[in-house]
């Protein structure tokens, strides 16, 4: 694993015991705390991509972290373009991965 | 409300209070659902940290101005409030909310009038391109710490920090608190810039020792934990498939350009990356205040913009962090409230937002961007990360089209129309168009910028078609920490 | 022959390029950044649906054709690395959500017939084959395969830069703040801040700045200003296939009324973002944003697309169009000051009559034959003298 959560049982801040909360992306379940935002949750299970940029493809997932660059944005539950860094899990979302190809235009040239 | 503060962190919620001693009703926005801002960004209530204290400074501090706004019924402190827009008309300005879970829908919106408005918007992370920084593992430094002091989560296990500023080293420790194990800090400021502007004129920094003592203490916790801090050295380019893997530093000279044959490679699976801040400015421009030409909003004495009855505080006026923005926001807030703007006690928050000037600017001396660092971009390195659009699309159409307006260059190379609508590359495409376009530092012709955007918060239809509730505060959601 | 060219916004480029490319000497002068007034604000509309018989209609159906000639000669000349012009005969669809508007549509169409546009109607049923994410209650609709669209921005940029091929001249930051007469009272130039320039003609294409540089030539213009707002969404799957309108856009064009008027246009572009328009505001040159308007906007796109509800609104931006009382474009000499013309008007149809008016522009200034009557957009037309003032 890669980005990971602190041991809360080792952790100097002392957080207290949290509920999980699971959340579903591609087919998977991923469990969290509550208070984790949904790109927290994701990281956590090493999970660095949850969107698909429209002219080349890439994998992006979190960048700012402090919702000013919208890369993180998943549809959540159906609602699309929603922050993946700012938005916190309540447990048992849906969530999306975006991908939006570019629209073909009817007629070239 | 006499008083609206938009903004809960630091300089925000120091205004509040002071606008409160001056005996006005304030109202707080705030976008988040917890107060402090960027600066006390703290673990939420559903997962309260009993040390929370351990991961902060001036705790004591947060937590005197968070009761006493909880507490006061004169303050109405709105979390998960989104200030989408400022609209002007001949009767002052509006101001436009929409609550509810950020990005959601079926939000209910609101519209103010506010009598006296202080905006304590502050800033984000600047970041500079370099190849490959589109990986997913790039991030920047604020958003490991956001990371580690929201979600108690370390980015990576083997991190680069690199950028350029002193906020390099709390987001180190930050890592380190959080397990994470840091290989290497690149400061891109050489030594000499650093010893010249940091140890100069060392009576102007009296009244800043806790300031130089706490960055002192994130030095010698590296130290202590061996994190190598390299100054004159940059990242200038990072490898992977589909992630992070490694990246090249290599020493940059005092303009920030690449010096040859000083490559070398570092294994890492996570990079924060930091040039310094950039205000969010968009809503004081709605609302019609003027910038100073170091693109902040311009406020006198008393912290009033150009516009009657508005005023600014915090990182909007200048990048000084907490101190510089607690002693704007109590000047802001106390003249906002209608309080006596000579008035003596006053004096302490004057004398320090003072000193935290010169602070500031020191920080902007020593670590401000070089301009070599455009050398370290490949044609194809993306630099609008949103629109996907590369330096040399940027050049290339500046060249073509001999376009001298910006609002043009946007539109023809997509650069800056995007989900952040310029807010991370937003001064870099400008750099970089200014140059291709051959106008050095003259605005462009049509003297726009990418700071403007009248549309602050992406917003539903839905949410627009349906009329704002009534100008009445909305019952506070009140940060139960 | 040397032509003054004043405006660099898609007007001042066309009609660059069209001198340009027949010889002339050009001399484009803009005093601010080329494109960055009205057409900076527009949609990139290439309309017939939305005219009326009548010399706009015909100036619209001309535009219909030369577009296509014209985006294909652009693209030839600059290049696939040049910003595309996204130029796309995507067909508009006008929908009545009434009974009433249902009549009234089809009643318009069927004028429009006569006067040689492809008007298709369509029922219900036929409406939603043609636009799946379409309102159900749409009563009556009519397909205009003629209508295109482009990219306002990139499409001028790209007439500037074949303009400049051919050897035009751009000056930006180049305010004209005079004229240059000859002893006879000949306009052969104007002055700037930085020294006079001098032209056999001057082109006056300032758009809804036109009123103001014909003053500081001498003479007066009723050019005035309308105000419109477009919201930007953020980018979507693709969901709205041609340009969509409703029936009452008609209307609006054609009235002189001052209070706010709004009519739904939609539309998606080559980025996937879908742009929502539109309103009508004469609030003079105020630019601030006015945020009943973006509501007012937003409501009413609902009725005809009830999906954009759960749509991002990402960006908002507003232009002036510049519209002549009897609303009509104007393009021709002006009788009052030889060696001035205008070529300004066009309300919220400049981009695409950009290219007509450029032919016509064009075939006035060289003599030579012009593509359609100029009569109808002489600056002493009839319906347009009781506003004129005389020369100084």
């Amino acid at each position: 694993m890669t980005p990971r959560p602190v041991d809360p049982a080792r952790d100097p801040a002392e957080p207290a015991l949290a509920t999980t909360v699971t959340i579903e992306f591609e087919g998977r379940r991923y469990e969290g705390v509550r208070g984790q935002t949904v790109a927290g949750i994701l990281l956590s299970h090493d999970v660095l991509d949850w969107r698909t940029t429209s002219v080349s493809g890439a994998g992006r997932g979190l960048f700012c972290g402090i919702g000013v660059c919208f890369d993180c944005v998943v549809s959540v539950d159906g609602v699309r373009d929603v922050r993946a860094c700012q938005r916190r899990a309540r447990g048992g979302e849906l969530v999306e991965r975006q991908h939006d190809r570019l629209p073909q235009p009817r007629e070239e040239r | 409300m006499d008083v609206l503060v938009i903004g809960a962190g630091p300089a925000g919620m120091a205004a509040a209070h002071a606008a409160r001693a001056a005996g006005a009703t304030v109202r707080v926005l705030d976008a988040s659902d917890g107060t402090g801002g960027q600066y006390w960004r703290h673990l939420p209530a559903s997962r309260p940290a009993a040390r929370e204290r351990v991961l902060h400074h001036q705790w004591d501090r947060y937590r005197r101005l968070h009761q006493s706004l909880q507490s006061d019924p004169g303050v109405t402190v709105s979390l998960e409030a989104h200030v989408w827009a400022i609209g002007q008309d001949d009767a002052g300005l509006t101001v436009h909310v929409s609550h509810g879970d950020v990005d959601g829908t079926g939000q209910r919106t609101e519209t103010l009038r506010p009598q006296r408005l202080v905006l304590a918007t502050g800033a984000h992370d600047r970041t500079l391109p370099v190849p490959g920084w589109t990986l997913p593992g790039v991030v920047t430094a604020g958003a490991a710490q956001a990371l580690a002091k929201g979600e108690r989560l370390a980015i990576g296990e083997r991190v680069v920090v690199a950028g350029s500023g002193p906020f390099l080293l709390p987001v180190t420790a930050s890592l380190l608190q959080a397990g994470a194990s840091v290989v290497g800090v690149h400061e891109a400021a050489r030594p000499r810039r650093l010893a010249r502007e940091w140890l100069a004129r060392p009576w102007e920094l009296v009244g800043t020792t806790h300031k130089v003592s706490e960055l002192a203490g994130y030095a010698r916790h590296q130290v202590r934990s061996r994190v190598p801090y390299r100054t004159g050295s940059a990242v200038v380019r990072i490898h992977g498939e589909g992630r992070v893997e490694g990246v090249t530093v290599a020493d940059v000279d005092d303009r920030w350009q690449p010096v040859a044959g000083t490559e070398s490679e570092v294994s890492c699976d996570a990079v924060c990356l930091g040039h310094g801040f950039v205000p969010r400015l968009e809503l004081a421009i709605a609302a019609g205040c003027g910038l100073t030409d170091q693109r902040f909003v311009a406020v006198d004495a008393h912290q009033r913009t150009t516009v009657a009855g508005v005023l600014a505080a915090g990182e909007l006026t200048q990048i000084g962090g907490v101190d510089l923005a607690l002693a704007e926001g109590e000047i802001a807030g106390w003249v906002a409230g209608g309080g006596d703007p000579s008035a003596a006690h006053l004096s302490h928050a004057r004398r320090a937002r003072s000193r935290f000037r010169r602070f500031a600017d020191r920080i902007e001396a020593a670590h401000g961007i070089g301009p070599g660092w455009t050398r370290w971009l490949d044609d194809d390195t993306v630099v609008c990360r949103c629109e996907e659009v590369g330096y040399g699309t940027l050049t290339r159409v500046a060249s073509d089209t001999s376009s001298v307006g910006l609002r043009s260059l946007k539109l023809t190379t997509r650069a800056g129309l995007g989900l952040c609508q310029g807010r991370v590359c937003g001064r870099t495409v400008e750099t970089i168009l200014s140059a291709a376009s051959g106008r050095g530092s003259v605005p462009f012709a049509d003297h726009t910028s990418t700071d403007r955007r009248p549309i602050a918060v992406p917003v539903r239809v839905g949410d627009l078609a349906r009329p704002a509730s009534p100008d009445v505060p909305s019952p506070s959601r009140k940060d139960p920490a | 022959m040397r032509a003054i060219v004043v405006g660099a916004g898609i007007v001042g480029a066309a009609c660059a390029r069209s001198l340009a490319r027949a010889g002339v000497d050009v001399l484009v002068l803009e005093r601010g950044a080329a494109v960055g007034g009205t057409s900076a604000a527009c949609e990139g509309n290439l309309l017939v649906s939305d005219k009326t018989p009548g010399p706009e209609l015909d100036l619209s159906l001309l535009a219909a054709d030369r577009w296509a000639t014209v985006a294909a000669e652009l693209h030839e000349e600059l290049g696939a690395a040049f910003p595309s012009v996204e130029y796309e005969r995507k067909g508009g669809l006008v929908v009545s959500t009434t009974a009433d508007g249902a009549d009234a549509l089809r009643a318009f169409a069927a004028t429009q017939r006569t006067a040689g546009v492809d008007a298709q109607d369509v029922d219900t049923a036929g409406a939603l084959a043609l636009e799946p994410y379409l309102t159900r209650d749409v009563t009556a609709g009519v397909l205009y395969p003629q209508d295109a669209q482009v990219q306002p921005v990139t499409a001028a940029e790209a007439l500037l830069a074949s303009a400049r091929h051919a050897g035009a001249i751009v000056l930006t930051e180049t305010e004209v703040v005079g004229a240059v007469r000859s002893t006879d009272g000949r306009l052969i130039g104007v002055s700037t801040p930085a020294g006079d320039h001098g032209g056999d003609v001057v082109v006056n294409a300032a758009g809804p700045w036109a009123g103001d540089v014909a003053r500081r030539l001498g003479v007066h213009l009723p050019v005035l200003p309308r105000r419109g707002m477009v919201l930007v969404t953020t980018r979507m799957p693709h969901r709205v296939l041609h340009k969509v309108y409703d029936a009452d856009y008609v209307g609006a064009t054609q009235s002189a009324d001052a209070d706010l008027q709004t009519s739904t246009v939609v539309e998606s572009t080559a980025a996937g973002t879908v742009l929502i328009g539109s309103s009508r505001q004469r609030v003079g040159f105020d630019d601030r944003l006015d945020v009943e308007v973006v509501r007012e906007i937003a409501a009413k796109s609902l009725r005809i697309f009830p999906f954009l509800t759960s749509a991002s609104v990402l960006r908002t931006y507003g232009g002036f169009r510049p519209y002549m009382p009897d609303h009509l474009p104007l393009v021709g000499a002006d009788p009052r000051l030889p060696g001035l013309f205008h070529v300004t008007g066009h309300e919220g149809a400049g981009i695409g009559l950009s290219v007509p008016s450029a032919d016509l522009l064009h075939a006035l200034v060289t003599g030579s034959a012009a593509p359609l009557d100029p009569a109808a957009f002489a600056v002493d037309r009839p319906t347009l003298a009781p506003y004129l003032e005389e020369a100084s």
